[in-house]
């Protein structure tokens, strides 16, 4: 691309987020003030069907996008002229979704000949630290939410390493499926984690640590152990409070999340840990957290919950780093669902 | 006035570009590749080369479907979106139509039509009075043997247009016998000047924020859960 960035600190980048089923745009100045940040959630439309479905995801995206743009610039009260960049998720995601965000932000981008920063949506979750504070390196992030779970460690700015990552389900993936298993409404994650706090975590579940050296999780074979428990009491005609599932479930996500955090913060002696992605609003896994890192040097951030859900905010945040190295894309920019961390 | 084209409602991917009653430039490729990764750098070169600011458009023409669902939604972002922050407006223009044009001059029915899977066809039937194209029957998604004896009853030439001629075309001729005229392989293929110029025949064009695709149908998880909801079975 031949236009050039005037790398300054303070550049005010619009930022488009649409990855999965949420229409979000926000504009940020010097990566940390958000001077806006909205979101169209579609939650309301997937419901029905209990589960995103991408076609529909991808429609309300097209519908939705240019309003949600002009929102998000008459919030922040600036024009096009004051714009130093367009950031958007490249990837991962669902891929028609993708696509939305990234034509749009490729239309706005050419068409005001600004420069174009792709921007990976884990290091987007990661960046929403960077609306809380400063990073101090080396840094840990552990990313939850409905389609990730990984522990990464941050050496420098945007530098990102993924030392562990799940074999089967994300984290957030499981809560869903365990809340469908107990009838909760869809998303479910938020409703496991409501009806945990009344429970007593006495059903018996498995937690799979894996190798003893390993940061990867595997969430697949609690999920079942929970499915496989229910099954087998109402055979045997016995009712376990759904409570005591929750919470027993919540309990051994919450232990092999936390213990491996611990596990790594210690390894690689960092002095930042933070807790990233949609389950960061989990509120028994933030005061796991809290507990874990209460009596130690090590400074534990968890973004607000409005930073921790996917927004666009976050995605800004990112394209920050992305700015201060010059690292734009062209106008062949595509969505790319596979998308490895950057 | 110059009013930027953009088709990308099928395989076929075509920009164009006219400056009041001359076309300036045209671009179509036919072949299946992604349009979302190619469409941009497109454009920048047409823009490039006649020396033409984005910021210097008028408006933006826009096939807006029936067509592919990912296809369509890559044009209509991508016009909606320069549409809006550029403070133009959009002619969101049928797919349908855009190729019913290549039989302007065509004394009968003129039938443009995309292949939608399962025997069924994304089609409309239209009329050229001479000057313009009249919708004699409008864009809609149809099993294939439904529409030809919708067809058949109107007992008039039909010229059929389309991409997927040859997949059809021994139902067609079947069922309609002498009513079935063809065109040559560019009539069958959409031509991105041709929504310039249905374009300059529409009155007004679109606030860029209310133009959405027209996917003739709704998504397959929506007809399922609409059928569910009804109590009765899915076909
Ligand atoms: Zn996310």
């Amino acid at each position: 691309m031949t236009i050039k960035t005037d790398i300054k600190d303070n550049e005010i980048i619009l930022a488009i987020e649409t990855s999965c089923d949420e229409t979000a745009a926000a504009v940020i100045q010097g990566g940390n003030q958000v001077l806006s940040n909205v979101i169209a959630s579609q939650i309301q439309s997937h419901k029905r069907f209990g589960g995103v479905v991408p076609e529909i995801a991808s429609r309300h995206h097209t519908e939705s996008i240019t309003g949600i743009l002009e929102e998000a610039m008459t919030k922040a009260d600036v024009s096009f002229s004051d714009l130093d960049a367009v950031a958007v998720t490249e990837g991962p995601g669902l891929v028609g979704a993708l696509l939305v965000g990234v034509n749009a932000a490729k239309a706005i981008a050419f068409s005001h000949q600004l420069p174009l920063l792709p921007v990976h949506h884990i290091a987007g979750h990661i960046q929403a630290a960077r609306l809380e504070r400063e990073w101090d390196y080396p840094a840990l992030a552990l990313v939850v939410s409905g389609g990730h779970t990984e522990l990464v460690i941050l050496q420098a700015d945007g530098e990102y390493e993924v030392i562990g990552q799940t074999r089967d389900d994300a984290a957030g993936e499981a809560y869903d499926k365990v809340a469908r298993t107990l009838g909760l409404p869809y998303p479910g994650g938020p409703q496991v984690d409501k009806l945990a706090a009344e429970g007593t975590p006495d059903v018996k579940l498995p937690i799979a640590w894996l190798e003893p050296d390993s940061y990867d999780f595997s969430f697949s074979g609690l999920k079942s152990a929970v499915i496989n428990t229910l099954h087998n009491a109402e055979q045997r005609g016995e009712v376990i409070p759904p409570e005591n599932v929750a919470a027993s479930f919540q309990q051994s996500v919450i232990e092999v999340l936390t213990e491996k955090t611990k596990r790594a913060a210690e390894q690689y002696q960092v002095k930042q840990v933070v807790l990233a992605g949609g389950v960061a609003a989990n509120q028994g896994l933030r005061h796991a957290m809290e507990n874990m890192f209460a009596s130690s040097s090590v400074e534990l951030t968890i973004p607000p919950f409005s930073f921790c859900t996917d927004n666009a905010a976050m995605i800004g945040a990112a394209a920050h780093v992305q700015w201060k190295k010059n690292i734009t894309a062209d106008w062949d920019l595509n969505g790319v669902p596979d998308l490895t961390l950057y | 006035m110059r009013i930027l084209a953009i088709d990308t409602s099928t395989h076929v991917m075509g920009i164009a570009l006219a400056e009041d009653d001359k076309l300036l430039a045209e671009y179509t490729t036919n072949f299946k590749k992604n349009h979302s990764l190619r469409l941009m750098p497109a454009i920048n070169q047409m823009l490039t080369e006649l020396e033409i600011d984005p910021k210097q458009l008028d408006a933006i023409a826009v096939a807006k479907g029936p067509g592919s669902y990912t296809g369509v939604r890559i044009g209509v972002t991508t016009a909606k979106t320069m549409a809006w922050s550029l403070g133009i407006p959009v002619y969101g223009i049928s797919s349908l139509q855009m190729l019913a044009r290549n039989g302007r001059n065509f004394q009968g029915l003129i039938c443009p039509f995309m292949d939608a899977r399962r025997d069924r066809i994304y089609t409309g039937l239209y009329t050229f009075d001479g000057t313009y194209l009249k919708t004699e029957e409008k864009d809609q998604i149809i099993l294939l043997e439904d529409w030809l004896s919708i067809v058949k009853e109107k007992e008039k030439p039909v010229l059929f247009l389309s991409q997927e001629w040859n997949k059809h075309k021994g139902m067609i001729h079947d069922t309609l016998g002498d009513q079935v005229r063809t065109g040559d392989f560019s009539m069958n293929q959409p031509h991105p000047e041709s929504l310039l110029a249905l374009a300059y025949e529409q009155e007004q064009a679109q606030p860029a924020h209310s133009i959405v695709p027209e996917y003739a149908q709704m998504a397959e998880a929506e007809k399922k859960w609409l059928a569910s909801k009804e109590g009765r079975g899915y076909e």
